[in-house]
């Protein structure tokens, strides 16, 4: 005789989903958003030197992430979709962070309350403005919030910023701001993080129509050495 | 506007048309020019903005890429400060001759496509794919060009890998053709090249051939009326770019300016 799913709740369904995501992306590695007196720096703890977590999204917008690496790699190319047809059909100056936020929000949105399993990811977008940055936060079921000056995102993020709350302040250098990320990124041990284990990446006002800009390597163990 | 994963317009992994700007706009804006589409019809003989001297050329370390500045619409003209040249992206340029419209038109959707590559890939494309892209654009525009409405460009680029500059010439059908030591375009471009083949030679340094170049917009705009010369009284100079080890980067008018009172300057005595 066949049988029929059993009843389950709706609130039991978005609880379960809920739970798978959270613990989808708590298993990955936290990604750190911090501003400092030129902009903004995004560092993660990432071995892998091609499998980026950070990416420029558009000249002043930057995106970060964590979880299930190819559902948040897809998110990725669809925020440069988004933002350079709409800097083609309008002008490069019409594409904000706001609205590839808010696309990412309805998307993830759309996908938790939908069929088939939630995303398991966890979304930053930063827009450096003239006179500020603006750092969205977009969680797995499409929630959104916007945060200052610093926050952690993935697994253990609340520890990690508990200690950004504790180190940081306004109007740090790059460097300094580097440091304190990575200290946070080491964790309760306080492991110092190899620099070759670093991805480093961010949003300075000092550069061209591109903020974007990527250290590699030999850059981050300078900018290490000098704080 | 609520979107799922099954009707978000990107193209799926593995779509042979991946990582294409062009074949997104496509979806999005199927009249956008420069993309593969049928039909197009217009009605013959529309005014349009016209005419043209391009040209390009390598020296030892590097390529120059200049334009003139005039636009026509038949006899009259339109516009005296047309910005022909423009940056596809750090590394290479693009000049446009025919028409006006839909030649800045293919030059701003190139660069966006070339920046939309280097982001999703992590890298830029080589010269080659970048000339090969902007080919496929020249072959999108064929029912415009049907039509009287032909974008011919010209593209200039430096490789960083390689160490070399590269020029690249296109025909109407979308025909690429890598040009060793110059290459010209539009309206004035034979009469440009007749120049630059008398005094070309290898080896070249940078100030002698943005002279060169020059000299050849110059030989050009005296005997073609839709490229124009100079305009002293206005300041409107030619648009002279170098690209090289540095990148690409625009002579500011004043050096250009002064180049040109040189080559005025020795006309006047011969």
């Amino acid at each position: 005789m066949p049988m029929g799913m059993p009843y389950v709740s709706p609130e039991q369904l978005m609880k379960d989903k809920a739970d798978y995501a959270r613990k989808g992306i708590s298993r990955g590695r936290p990604v750190i958003a911090i501003t400092y007196e030129g902009g903004i720096l995004f560092v993660a703890e990432n071995p892998s030197s091609t499998l980026n977590k950070i990416s420029e999204i558009y000249d002043r917008i930057a995106f970060a992430a964590t979880g299930r690496y190819n559902e948040y790699e897809n998110l990725r190319r669809f925020g440069i979709y988004q933002a350079d047809i709409r800097g083609y059909q309008y002008s490069r100056q019409d594409v904000t962070g706001r609205s590839i936020a808010t696309a990412y929000a309805n998307m993830l949105g759309g996908v938790f309350a939908g069929e088939g399993k939630p995303y398991e990811v966890e979304l930053l977008v930063a827009e450096m403005t003239a006179s500020a940055v603006e750092i969205y936060h977009i969680l797995y079921d499409g929630s959104i919030n916007d945060e200052k000056g610093f926050v952690a995102i993935g697994g253990g993020a609340e520890a990690v910023n508990e200690r950004l709350t504790k180190d940081f302040s306004e109007g740090m250098s790059r460097d300094e701001v580097l440091q304190i990320a990575r200290q946070a990124l080491g964790g309760a041990e306080s492991s110092t993080i190899e620099p070759e284990r670093l991805e480093v990446a961010g949003l300075d006002r000092g550069r061209g129509r591109r903020k974007f800009f990527r250290l590699d390597t030999a850059a981050i163990t300078a900018a290490l050495q000098s704080s | 506007m609520r979107i799922d994963r099954s009707d978000y317009a990107y193209p799926q992994p593995f779509d042979i048309a991946v990582p294409s700007f062009t074949a997104a706009l496509r979806r999005i804006a199927p009249d956008a020019p420069m993309v593969p589409s049928p039909g197009g019809s217009w009605p013959p003989h529309l005014e349009h903005v016209d005419g043209t001297t391009v040209v390009a050329l390598t020296y030892e370390t590097g390529v120059v890429l200049a334009g003139d500045r005039r636009a026509t619409s038949g006899n009259v003209i339109a516009k005296r400060d047309m910005r022909k040249v423009f940056e596809a992206d750090a590394w290479s340029a693009v000049g446009i001759s025919g028409a006006a419209g839909p030649g800045m038109e293919l030059a701003k959707i190139f660069a966006v496509q070339l920046e939309h590559y280097e982001k999703l890939e992590g890298g830029p494309l080589s010269l080659d794919g970048k000339a090969n892209q902007l080919a496929q654009m020249v072959r999108g525009n064929l029912p415009m060009a049907m039509q009287g409405m032909v974008v011919v460009p010209l593209f200039a680029g430096y490789d960083p890998r390689e160490k070399v500059a590269r020029i690249y010439e296109f025909d109407a059908l979308g025909g690429c053709y890598e040009e060793r030591r110059f290459a010209t375009t539009g309206s004035g471009g034979r009469d440009a090249r007749g120049s630059l083949k008398a005094r070309y030679r290898e080896g070249l340094e940078q100030e002698p051939a943005v002279d060169m170049v020059i000299e050849s917009l110059w030989d050009a705009a005296d005997e073609d009326s839709a490229t124009g010369g100079p305009d002293l009284v206005r300041d409107i100079y030619p648009l002279v770019v170098v690209i090289d080890a540095g990148g690409y980067r625009e002579l500011d008018d004043e050096v250009v300016a002064a180049r040109v009172e040189t080559v005025i300057a020795a006309r006047r005595q011969s």
